[in-house]
């Protein structure tokens, strides 16, 4: 029983958008273990006034840890950073119309992985437990409807 | 271009085999136990691949009997040599840590039902020591499980010498031949094999058919009540199309054994050590005792899904023994058995030829694999931590 991934999995997967670092990244976050598969590496370049001006990632994983990280970094780039706290990996989910019931664990690392690099960015400042600590392995969170 | 490269998986149907079944699909539609003249007809074609399929093996029609695949006669052939050995006051088996979930699934079903297994290990070559077993045999043992060949990394075990010391202690030897029939010698008499199982479509039959040898004088109980077929042994309507299929596909590759191996191990080496030249690159298995058509290579920093897929794109069909492709946290079994730490074994690739595949698609993987490797590891966390500890190969 091969697994479907929806078109844009694929088209995240094999074009992925904002692929590898920034030089004077201000946040950084790193979530996952090789153990388990997936490792995501998320920079952030945040203006003064808290704007997502650019980001990048690099991921060791499947074809949806690929795409999840793609998407997710489409989805916050340019965005206020109150914004990009509020994503979820629902919505990372539903960005790619859908992905199988056992990857929905690289879209929770994605949100997870940007949570983290924020916090990085709070860490940096001076500011402490802005964003919760991720655990990196949050197989608890809400999943979508899971698929056949 | 497009390549197969999944043999090991499945492999297409031959154009002998797909002949051989054709009649039986339309005219020759009889069932064998009709006593008319169809049923007479589809029974004769049924005598006549049995006979095939066991002059390939070197056995003798009746202790032929067909089933629906390789899984079911592993399944048929590993209870019933415990139930044999529990008749007799013995309930210790042998096996080893990198079979076959067909095998392993129902050595943990007898485990259950207080039959004790010892697994052997295989060590990094994937290899089972023969001394080892022999150390492993204790005077309640009553059944060794060894694979012929192995699926993923297709190591060879030594099933001859194995075969020789059963024979010598009195325990029923039986082998998961699925990956090696069609593809190297096989023969139970010099082998000393007392059960074999073998599955149709690894070897250019149809899916939905394989065999279990059980040799003359072990006494089978009924796999499947209901009916005279297999006698009496496995009821159900003979597929004979598929079972047609399956001996015209037997018989081509028996015969053209030596020159399929041959051609087959050519595009092997050729793959081995053009893959060899990817840096942080490790072949799995022993580089002697291997099947003719199996390479399997880690790839340090990067994830076996994503490889299969980008491969994909590129045309190239192959499998990995990554977690992200079986749906498990773990990658494979047999991979990590080998010893290589989780990390490594997540970067699997498996490529599997036939005697269909080409010099030509040989070099369009080594290609193909090098660049996809680089890209996937250009965007890995995991090869630019690595990169802090060494220095960059890809760079000038």
């Amino acid at each position: 029983m091969a697994m479907e991934y929806s078109a844009k999995v694929m088209e995240h997967f094999a074009h992925p958008h904002n692929v590898g670092s920034i030089e004077d990244a201000n946040g950084i976050g790193e979530v996952g273990n090789a153990k388990c598969g997936d490792i995501m590496r998320m920079y952030l370049k945040i203006s003064d006034d808290e704007i997502i001006e650019d980001v990048k990632f690099q991921t060791f994983g499947c074809a949806s840890a690929i795409a999840t990280s793609s998407i997710a970094t489409d989805l916050i780039k340019g965005q206020p950073l109150s914004e990009a706290l509020k994503l979820t990996n629902q919505a990372v989910v539903e960005a790619l119309d859908g992905l199988p019931a056992v990857k929905i664990h690289c879209s929770v690392l994605a949100e997870e992985a940007i949570k983290a690099a924020i916090n990085d960015y709070y860490k940096r400042k001076g500011v402490h437990c802005v964003v919760d600590e991720s655990c990196g392995c949050a197989h608890e969170h809400d999943v979508a409807e899971e698929e056949e | 271009m497009f390549v197969y490269a999944d043999n090991a998986a499945t492999t297409a149907v031959s154009k002998t085999a797909l002949e051989a079944m054709l009649p039986a699909l339309h005219e020759m539609y009889g069932n064998p136990s009709s006593l008319h003249q169809k049923g007479r007809e589809a029974n004769m074609a049924l005598i006549g691949a049995r006979e095939t399929v066991a002059k390939c093996l070197n056995a003798s029609p009746k202790e032929i009997y067909f089933t629906g695949c390789g899984t079911e006669a592993d399944n048929w052939a590993i209870t019933e040599g415990a139930r044999l050995g529990a008749l007799a006051g013995k309930k210790h088996i042998i096996s080893d840590t990198i079979e076959h979930h067909a095998v392993l699934h129902t050595l943990a079903k007898l485990e259950k039902q207080g039959f004790e297994v010892t697994y052997l290990p295989v060590h990094s070559n994937g290899i089972v020591r023969v001394e080892e077993l022999e150390a492993a045999i204790r005077p309640d043992t009553c059944l060794v499980t060894i694979m012929f060949s192995n699926n993923e990394i297709g190591t060879l075990q030594p099933i001859r010498e194995i075969g020789a010391i059963c024979r010598s202690r009195g325990i029923l030897f039986h082998t998961d031949a699925v990956q090696a029939v069609g593809h190297v010698p096989v023969d139970v008499e010099a082998d000393h094999i007392d059960m074999l199982s073998l599955s149709g479509h690894k070897f250019h039959a149809p899916k939905g058919v394989g065999a279990l040898y059980c040799r003359k004088g072990i006494k089978l109980k009924n796999f499947i009540e209901g009916g005279a077929q297999e006698r009496g042994k496995r009821g159900g309507t003979e597929a004979i199309p598929a079972i047609l299929a399956m001996a015209a596909a037997m018989q081509e590759s028996c015969e053209h054994l030596p020159e399929n191996m041959a051609h087959v191990t050519a595009m092997r080496d050729k793959l081995i050590e053009g893959l060899s030249k990817i840096p942080y690159s490790h072949c799995n298995g022993d580089p002697d005792h291997k099947a003719p058509g199996i390479v399997s290579f880690c790839f340090e920093g990067i994830e076996g899904e994503s490889l299969l897929l980008r491969l994909d794109l590129a045309g190239i069909c192959a499998s990995s023994g990554s977690a992200c492709t079986s749906g498990s946290l773990d990658p494979s079994h047999v991979l990590l058995a080998l010893g290589l730490p989780h990390e490594i074994a997540h970067g699997s690739l498996r490529l599997s030829l036939c005697e269909y595949n080409t010099m030509e698609e040989v070099d369009y993987i080594l290609e193909q694999v090098p660049q996809v490797v680089k890209t996937l590891r250009q965007m890995s966390p995991v090869w630019m931590h690595m990169l802090e500890k060494m220095p960059d190969p890809y760079q000038d």
